[in-house]
């Protein structure tokens, strides 16, 4: 643009002439393959952008069209039923909400610290020349299809836990009172633990390496800063790297929230699929993603498909509010240290 | 010297408390390896189950016979086949419009409108990928009937904000001044984008279109309502329901039968290894295109 | 090479001999205030050859820094002061692949001893770099209180040794009635000084300078080079810097470094006046390159 006006004010001290007096410049015609070229990758690449708005704003209105039918029949009750009986065409999403926010709770709540202690091993604990290989191994981990993991999950995972694990849990931790409900003596290969257990393995990768990326954006001033002071390791990262990266650990884990909460594959694989509301953690369970997941094989009515675009609906909103928020937080994080 | 002798950090002696600060150190870089061990121990243990499990079922004849309607026996080729076309008409959608909608933020967009764009293609990622197939599903199944064609279609959605994000930051490594040198000759914009900007970051946009196939071939949950009902035969019109190996471990998975297992972990086993394999050409290329780009800056 | 010591008593600057015996014996916070002669350490450094990766950038310095004396590093920039003074509290461990050979003493302690820990020699070696760096999401108050809290300092002390200490860097005033805002809301001088106070609060016998005006406007580089006369005598300082007026108003010795090696050093008067070696009559007369 600049070079533009610079242009037009030397055409204009040229006398006015207009176009063409200057040789040089105003009297060169751009080839017809130019012009075409221009426009024609210009609009091409517009076009490319405005499918994806499309696709993202199309899905978010397809999903609630098809959940319409289930909207108006049921309204807001649907979020407080725990019924899913295509018999008599009554559904809910209640239990299906309540796994969902054990599960990914659950998953986090081990995630989150050792997402935390892996970044900060790769970004500033470990030798230099082998982070790059751990950092690849662990993001290949993110890698490995939740098929697959779910696969695991059901025949590798699953007698473990019914076998060794959940007795285990139950002998130790199953006698305090209150939490000791959790880790019930019922035993079984699918579960809300496998669940939990699954979505950490993938869930790991993910907020760990964003957190890698935000302990980067830590300026190594500051570092050096706390390090020249006589501070260990451990006291530069707590003095300086954690309180730098707060926001964006919080986006980081708000992200890694979202995944678990949308994951139906490997959900659907080792979570059982009961629409019960408990708490022992060994009894089988469903989330929302894990129970649309399980009704592929066809529904028996309009009301029951209906109600599980329903049940994507709602997924939706929680995704869309937990990416969406933490797309912000973690931006806002990556901006200000820039 | 004497403090020396008694084998006494004699700065340290200064310092009160630096035993228990060193031991307080010590401990968490400790479990920082404890947790770096435990995320790539849990790597090493799939895999090594899927190896150990699989490894014994892969043979040509699994390879290349189509799946048993009647349990035992039969391969795979089937699903082999179906995921292959599946994956290359997704690529071949979500390609050109991941590409084209990086190069529209990074040569064409203002620079608000590139982070709305950003924003959007964030946001779409982080769509579960069982809802892109209830919207694939009600977008062109309902009324119809599953096909590969809809199960491409899912999968490039899921692949189409990777690339474009992907493609985005590699487009935006390309120094301006490469750029402005070409359009200084006298170039167009469009050639300046055809002959220097996409040829500087071809390794980048390379690497983003492989890790979005190598996620592709894996996703299971977008073919779920689109493409999941097919028959134990080779299928290559898409126009079909096209056979593809993550249903099939899918629904292997749920059977009660220890045939059906032994399959299951022979298809994890050639998927993992082609999705495992894909990441590694795409890491590798990203080091040397991320090298050559910073050199060039 | 050392300093000619009679060269220095005929400049007239160096002040005393720092009180023999190991400096081990006198608890750190009684020596504040300390009124006759030099407080502060001596570094010796002998045949100190640092590399970063294979490549070495320092071929061998020798040089002692007094107690009492503000000691000049000058040089064309890459010459390797910075990676010198860094070595002295050992922040060249910092940079990937970083290393040092050759003995440097703090009095008799060797800094790359096996049983020296990094954290205490930190700790007696302090650094001030060449960007402000106060800790963003700390108040002007919690950076002095940082070095405090690392170095074990009691709680109720530690107030008073941070009064005490944004006192000698010449802010307390400034700064008394908002100790609890960002220390990155200050100015870049008074940045500089919040960090040089960060410094001095945990008491250390030496303090490296590097190039610490070079981010500051005239005014505040004033302030800054008052404040290191006025400190020289509590703490052995070293002063990096790119600018030889600086070097010429405030060091009392200068050493001039070159390539990775150390061409030549003596008292600021002869180096700027007398300069025995070509090179160095060439850089204090701006006819180097």
């Amino acid at each position: 643009m600049a070079e533009r006006a610079v242009l037009g004010v030397h055409r204009g001290r040229q006398g006015g002439a207009g176009p063409g007096a200057h040789p040089s410049i105003g009297g060169r015609r751009r080839s017809l393959a130019d012009r075409i070229g221009e426009r024609g990758l210009y609009l091409l690449s517009l076009a490319a952008a405005s499918l994806s708005v499309v696709i993202a704003g199309g899905l978010v209105a397809k999903v609630l069209a098809e959940a319409w039918p289930a909207l108006s029949a049921f309204g807001l009750d649907f979020l407080t039923t725990s019924a899913w009986d295509p018999v008599h065409g009554r559904f809910g999403a209640a239990a299906f909400l309540f796994g969902t926010a054990v599960s990914s709770f659950g998953a986090l709540l081990i995630a989150t610290p050792l997402s935390i202690l892996i970044a900060l091993f790769l970004s500033e604990l470990s030798p230099r020349r082998s982070r790059g290989p751990i950092a690849a191994l662990i993001e290949l981990l993110a890698g490995i299809p939740s098929v697959i993991l779910g696969l695991w999950g059901i025949l590798v995972l699953g007698p473990v836990m019914r076998d060794t694990i959940e007795p285990a849990l139950h002998d130790t931790l199953g006698s305090i009172p209150v939490l000791g409900n959790l880790f019930g003596p019922d035993y079984s290969i699918v579960g809300m633990l496998p669940a939990i257990v699954i979505l950490t393995i993938m869930t790991v990768p993910i907020v760990s390496s964003l957190m890698r990326e935000i302990f980067a954006t830590v300026p190594a001033a500051t570092k050096e800063g706390a390090l020249a002071l006589g501070a260990t390791r451990w006291e530069m990262i707590r003095t300086v790297v954690l309180p730098h990266a707060r926001p964006g650990m919080v986006g980081a884990v708000i992200l890694g929230l979202g995944r678990a909460v949308g994951e139906a594959i490997a959900v659907t694989q080792v979570i059982g699929g009961t629409e019960g509301i408990r708490a022992n953690l060994f009894l089988p369970s469903d989330t929302l993603a894990s129970r649309i997941a399980g009704q592929y094989q066809g529904a028996t009515s309009d009301l029951q498909i209906a109600s599980i675009a329903y049940l994507g609906a709602i997924l939706l909103a929680l995704a869309l509010l937990s990416n969406g928020v933490a797309r912000l937080w973690v931006r806002d994080a990556a901006g200000a240290a820039a | 010297m004497r403090l020396r002798q008694m084998a006494v950090d004699p700065l340290g002696a200064r310092v009160p408390n630096l035993r228990r600060r060193r031991i307080v150190n010590a401990a968490w870089i400790g479990s920082a390896w404890a947790g770096a061990s435990i995320a790539v121990g849990l790597l090493l243990v799939v895999v090594a189950g899927v190896v150990a499990r699989g490894i014994g079922s892969i043979n040509p004849t699994f390879l290349t016979t189509p799946t048993d309607p009647f349990g035992s026996g039969g391969g795979i080729s089937n699903a082999i086949v179906g995921t292959a076309i599946l994956v290359a008409l997704a690529s071949a959608m979500a390609v050109p419009v991941g590409i084209l909608t990086a190069l529209y933020t990074s040569e064409f967009a203002s620079r608000r409108l590139a982070s709305g764009l950003r924003y959007v293609l964030d946001v779409l990622n982080g769509v579960p990928t069982i809802i892109t197939g209830i919207f694939v599903f009600g977008l062109l199944v309902v009324g119809r009937s599953q096909s590969g064609w809809a199960g491409a279609a899912g999968l490039a959605i899921v692949m189409v904000p990777l690339i474009a994000r992907s493609g985005q930051e590699v487009l935006a490594l390309v120094p301006s001044g490469l750029r402005e040198a070409s359009l200084a000759l006298g170039a167009s914009r469009w050639r300046t984008v055809l002959r220097v900007v996409i040829p500087t970051s071809i390794g980048g946009l390379v690497t983003g279109a492989l890790l979005a196939v190598a996620r592709a071939a894996g996703e299971t949950a977008p073919l779920l309502f689109t493409c999941s009902i097919f028959p134990n035969l080779v299928q290559t019109d898409p126009s079909r329901v096209l056979p593809n190996i993550p249903i099939t471990i899918f629904q292997f998975s749920e059977s009660p039968d220890p045939v059906k297992h032994a399959q299951a972990w022979a298809a994890a086993l050639v998927l993992i290894a082609f999705v495992l394999a894909v990441s590694m050409v795409a890491r590798l290329l990203s080091a040397r295109t991320r090298r050559r780009l910073q050199e060039l800056r | 090479m050392t300093i000619d010591r009679k060269e220095l008593d005929a400049a007239g600057r160096v002040r005393h001999e720092t009180p023999p015996g190991p400096r081990t014996e006198v608890p750190a916070v009684d020596r504040v205030g300390v009124e006759h002669g030099a407080s502060g350490s001596r570094v010796h450094l002998e045949d100190v050859k640092a590399y970063y990766g294979t490549k070495r950038v320092l071929h061998g310095i020798t040089l002692s820094l007094e107690p009492g004396v503000v000691t000049g590093i000058i040089g064309p920039s890459g010459c390797g002061k910075s990676t010198m003074v860094r070595c002295i509290n050992r922040m060249h461990e910092e940079v990937p692949g970083g290393r040092c050979e050759g003995r440097i003493l703090l009095d008799e302690i060797d800094l790359n001893g096996p049983e020296v820990d990094v954290v205490g020699v930190r700790r007696a070696v302090g650094m001030v770099f060449q960007k402000p760096n106060p800790f963003p999401t700390m108040s002007i108050l919690g950076n002095v209180l940082a070095g405090l809290r690392f170095v074990g300092v009691p709680r109720e002390r530690r107030i008073e040794r941070a009064e005490a200490a944004l006192t000698d860097a010449g802010l307390w005033d400034e700064v008394k009635d908002r100790l609890s805002d960002p220390g990155v809301s200050l100015s870049g001088g008074q940045q500089q000084r919040l960090c040089i106070a960060r410094a001095l609060a945990v008491e250390p016998d030496v303090l490296l300078m590097d190039e610490p005006c070079s981010a500051l406007d005239p005014a505040a580089t004033m302030r800054i080079e008052e404040l290191i006369t006025q400190l020289k005598r509590r703490v052995t300082i070293a002063l990096v810097t790119h600018n030889m007026q600086q070097a010429a108003r405030i060091a009392d010795v200068t050493a001039f470094m070159l390539a990775g090696e150390l061409i030549e050093v003596g008292s600021t008067d002869r180096m700027f006046t007398d300069p025995q070696d070509e090179r160095t009559e060439q850089y204090v007369t701006g006819r180097f390159g």
